[in-house]
């Protein structure tokens, strides 16, 4: 980069919006957060670029999960739209999601899980879709069940939908999970309590919409993504 | 202005979603440059495996050039070389990629960065992944590169040099990651 230089770089996290990472309610923290503090790497082109993984290697679009190996899954079928923006309320277009989820009964679709529920044949519980021009995104599924994960005595995890986004740069990749409202695990959940923010920690949790209920088929639920916005300074201090 | 939205661990249960055959492969037949391979094992605080994590990679091409719009060096583009990749760990903890090694990429102000690639770090028990660096060794470029001048620690920051292994039929590379405690990794806020 020159001296002339004016690409943008990402701003600060505000402070509570993610978990620390030793989060020992957290079993699984104990033993892999780091025990250092981090060091800061003021971004350099490394962070502000980031892939934009094409179909070839993240797979061809998947916005219905509905419809699996000839035949329809089982349970309450949902309805999930949003828009992914960055903290400026700018749209995010061309944003990859990729999205996984538990089946009804709160089984995955995966060797290691070993909950004593059924697997459902038509249901793999996993797709993609991009974000278009205006930042929205929208795929249809099942509603997830809760599932026991063993962390504590008699630990449930809230319904819940996995979402992975690649956004412009290595700065803005998020994992995170989407909650349904009024879920009575929530306030018991250490993973979406390891949040310290309260606000950021209602964010998680989508909204029921009736606007995007769709009559006689599904429940329309929205769920907005935000990314970390730009500040539009020079890279040089 | 709407608010950030928080991180939740990748969980369990991810591999059918995310991963797919080919993206631990970054080359293909008419890739420009250096073919090398990385490996490593990812241990946690107690030294055993972590065998349900999922590494990205992002790295510029042979020329030191980003396949990103924000990049807007004057160097070639190589249209068979994009830059991501994407790996889970094994039952041993271990995860290998093949790719080219990069060429040098600027830094901020007039500096130049050494070779290197951006590595990110999701498991279970993660909450927010985990960012590091992997760089070269016996690259002199190093001495300069105004990140690694970061770590003033030399054994912290011989966590980010990756060390070649004998007897390899490509150049291939170790770069271990430990989570926490002894030979703990550097990890960067950015
Ligand atoms: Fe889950």
């Amino acid at each position: 980069m020159s001296e002339t230089d004016n690409s943008e770089i990402y701003s600060d996290v505000p402070a509570g919006t993610h978990p620390a990472y030793a989060s020992p309610a957290y079993k699984s923290t104990i033993l892999r957060a780091p025990s250092r503090p981090l060091i800061r790497l003021p971004q350099t082109l490394t962070e502000v670029t980031g892939p934009r993984p094409g179909a070839e290697t993240v797979g061809p679009t998947l916005a219905d999960f509905t419809k699996c190996h000839g035949g329809e899954a089982v349970g309450e079928r949902i309805i999930v739209t949003g828009r992914v923006l960055d903290e400026d309320g700018r749209a995010v277009p061309n944003a990859v999601l990729e999205i996984w989820q538990a089946n009804a009964a709160g089984r995955y679709n995966h060797p290691v899980d070993r909950h004593d529920a059924p697997l459902d044949p038509h249901f793999d519980g996993s797709g993609r879709v991009t974000t278009a021009e205006d930042g929205a995104y929208r795929f249809q599924s099942i509603k997830p069940g809760a599932y026991p994960w063993k962390n504590h005595h008699n630990a449930w995890r809230p319904n819940h939908i996995h979402f992975s986004l690649f956004g412009p740069g290595v700065a803005t990749r998020l994992i995170t999970q989407m909650y349904f409202p009024g879920d009575p695990l929530l306030p018991l959940d250490p993973i979406y309590n390891s949040i310290p923010d309260a606000a950021a920690r209602a964010r998680l949790v989508s909204t029921f919409d009736i606007d995007v209920t769709q009559p006689e088929y599904a429940l329309g639920y929205r769920f907005d993504i935000v990314l970390r916005g730009r500040h539009a300074t020079p890279m040089e201090q | 202005m709407p608010g950030l939205t928080s991180s939740q661990t990748v969980g369990p249960f991810f591999h059918e979603a995310l991963l797919r055959d080919g993206q631990t492969t970054l080359v293909k037949p008419a890739t420009q440059g250096v073919r090398i391979a990385i490996e490593g094992i990812v241990t946690d605080g107690a030294g055993a495996p972590v065998t349900d994590a999922m590494l990205e990679i992002w790295q510029a091409n042979g020329a030191g050039r980003y396949d990103h719009p924000a990049d807007t060096q004057d160097k070639p583009i190589d249209p068979a070389f994009h830059g991501f990749g994407r790996a889970g760990t094994d039952k041993t903890g271990h995860y290998r990629f093949e790719t080219i090694r990069p060429g040098a990429v600027p830094g901020r102000g007039n500096s130049l960065q050494a070779p290197h690639i951006a590595v990110t770090l999701f498991t279970r028990g993660l909450l927010l992944h985990l960012t590091t660096r992997l760089y070269f060794a016996g690259e002199p470029l190093n001495d300069t590169d105004p990140v690694l001048a970061l770590v003033p620690d030399e054994a912290a920051r011989r966590t980010l040099i990756a060390t070649p292994v004998a007897g390899t039929a490509i150049p291939t590379y170790r770069f271990d990651i430990r989570l926490q405690g002894d030979g703990e990794t550097v990890f960067f806020e950015i």
